[in-house]
């Protein structure tokens, strides 16, 4: 008796067949061999594409120079100042010396991040050992950058002047502590945020596959469709605001990399 | 049978925890990063080279015509004022001489106008001069009619009531002294 229902429930799990990470599997892109570092996989592909878009819409849409902006260079132009503007906010004026790199740190990622969202598609950005590259690369430049600039003088940022001098030493504790954390929470957010809306979507596909085929004339998809169109709205929302959110947090560590005197 | 069903649940085990977090493969992670650094590259080039030179570029140009326009703008504004106040002045000009060209015409006619007056006036002295010498005229002839009249019947009376004395001076010199008185 025991043995039936098990046996029902596998063969019930067989036709429900969900699993929503098996979108975040990195696949070679020809044939089926072993992925050796040099193997062009499915992220070649998807940082192709994202690059190419890139090209499309900061390069060719700008190609006229005008004066007066058709659509799609009044976008590049937006894209332009509105990250030149975050430097400029939080790190001032000599933050402008590093906007190549913000600059390219952020199309990369809000490309990547909307591509992610077409079905059927790979999202870089919703893999750990992406992200954590791309947050150890700031983590790194920045603290090279803050010894370069000023020395042992960058550890000032440890030191907590406007507190009282008995609760420094442990404020300073702290301080290092969340320092080092900063690359771990940069790169969980953004590789988090990702994958939890991908997650979620290929979920409500998957209900939406079996209610198509379990009820008359498939009524039963629209429940689910309508859930996925809602999500798809929230996480177009949430791609920019990631990519947003990874940029300003560059900007703040750089800040202090550049003015370590709180 | 029952072997069968446990070797199914362990394939679905299997199945089941061979996915898991495909994230954490590390097997796959010198592949990502290598890909993920080579697209930084690339990025870089692209936002370094073309991107940010041409965007700058573009919006400074437009800076540039815009206060470019402004001044023009603050140019034109005061030829504007110029024209304005030469308007004015030539406005004022215009009534003036408008003014002094009315006053003269003004005289002139009424110059005319005295001139006019002044030679009606003598013809009409003149006409009155002329009709008073034909009044007196008339007159005269007509008191020299009466005066022959006069005479005549003066001197047919004499001669039919006393034939013997027609002396016609006589008679004219007292028809005269009478009509005189």
């Amino acid at each position: 008796m025991a043995e039936n229902a098990v046996a029902e429930a596998v063969s019930e799990g067989a036709t429900l067949n969900i699993d929503p990470m098996k979108q975040f599997e990195v696949l070679p892109l020809f044939g089926d061999g072993p992925i050796y570092w040099y193997t062009p996989t499915n992220v070649t592909l998807w940082f192709g594409i994202a690059i190419a878009a890139i090209v499309l819409l900061m390069v060719l849409a700008t190609r006229k120079r005008a004066v007066v902006p058709g659509r799609g260079q009044s976008i590049a132009e937006m894209i332009y100042s509105f990250v030149r503007g975050m430097i400029v906010d939080i790190t001032g004026e000599q933050g402008v010396k590093y906007f190549p790199y913000i600059m390219t740190l952020f199309l990369l990622i809000l490309f990547t991040n909307v591509l992610g969202l077409l079905p059927m598609s790979f999202t870089v950005t919703a893999q750990i050992a992406v992200t954590g590259v791309l947050a150890m690369v700031v983590f790194l430049f920045v603290t090279i950058l803050g010894f370069v600039l000023h020395g042992p003088k960058f550890l000032k940022i440890f030191w907590i002047t406007e507190a009282p001098m008995a609760v420094r030493p442990i404020l300073a504790m702290i301080e290092v502590i969340s320092y080092f954390v900063r690359p771990v929470s940069h790169s969980i957010r953004l590789a988090g945020n990702m994958m939890a809306g991908h997650a979620v979507i290929k979920v409500f596909a998957g209900f939406a596959a079996v209610l198509a085929a379990g009820t008359p004339l498939g009524v039963g998809l629209v429940a689910p469709v309508a859930a996925i169109m809602a999500v798809i709205g929230l996480e177009l929302l949430v791609v920019v605001i990631q990519a947003y959110v990874f940029t300003v947090l560059t900007c703040v560590y750089l800040n202090d990399a550049l003015h370590p005197g709180h | 049978m029952a072997s069968d069903t446990l070797n199914e649940i362990a394939e679905v085990a299997e199945v089941a925890k061979a996915p898991g977090m495909p994230q954490l493969d590390f097997s796959t992670f010198p592949n990502q990063i290598f890909w993920l650094v080579v697209a930084m590259v690339v990025t870089f080039f692209i936002v370094s080279k073309v991107i940010l030179p041409r965007i700058g570029g573009v919006l400074e140009e437009r800076h540039a015509v815009i206060s470019n326009y402004l001044v023009q703008a603050a140019d034109f504004k005061k030829q504007a004022e110029t024209a304005e106040a030469e308007y004015e002045t030539a406005l004022k000009e215009a009534r003036a001489e408008a003014q002094a060209i009315a006053a003269e015409t003004k005289a002139n006619i009424l110059k005319d106008l005295d001139k006019s007056v002044a030679l009606a006036d003598a013809e009409i002295a003149a006409k009155t001069a002329e009709s008073e010498k034909a009044i007196a005229d008339i007159r005269e002839s007509a008191v020299d009619d009466v005066r022959d009249v006069a005479t005549t019947a003066a001197s047919d009376i004499l001669s039919a009531l006393m034939p013997s004395v027609s002396d016609k001076a006589a008679v004219k010199k007292a028809v005269t002294a009478r009509i005189k008185g």
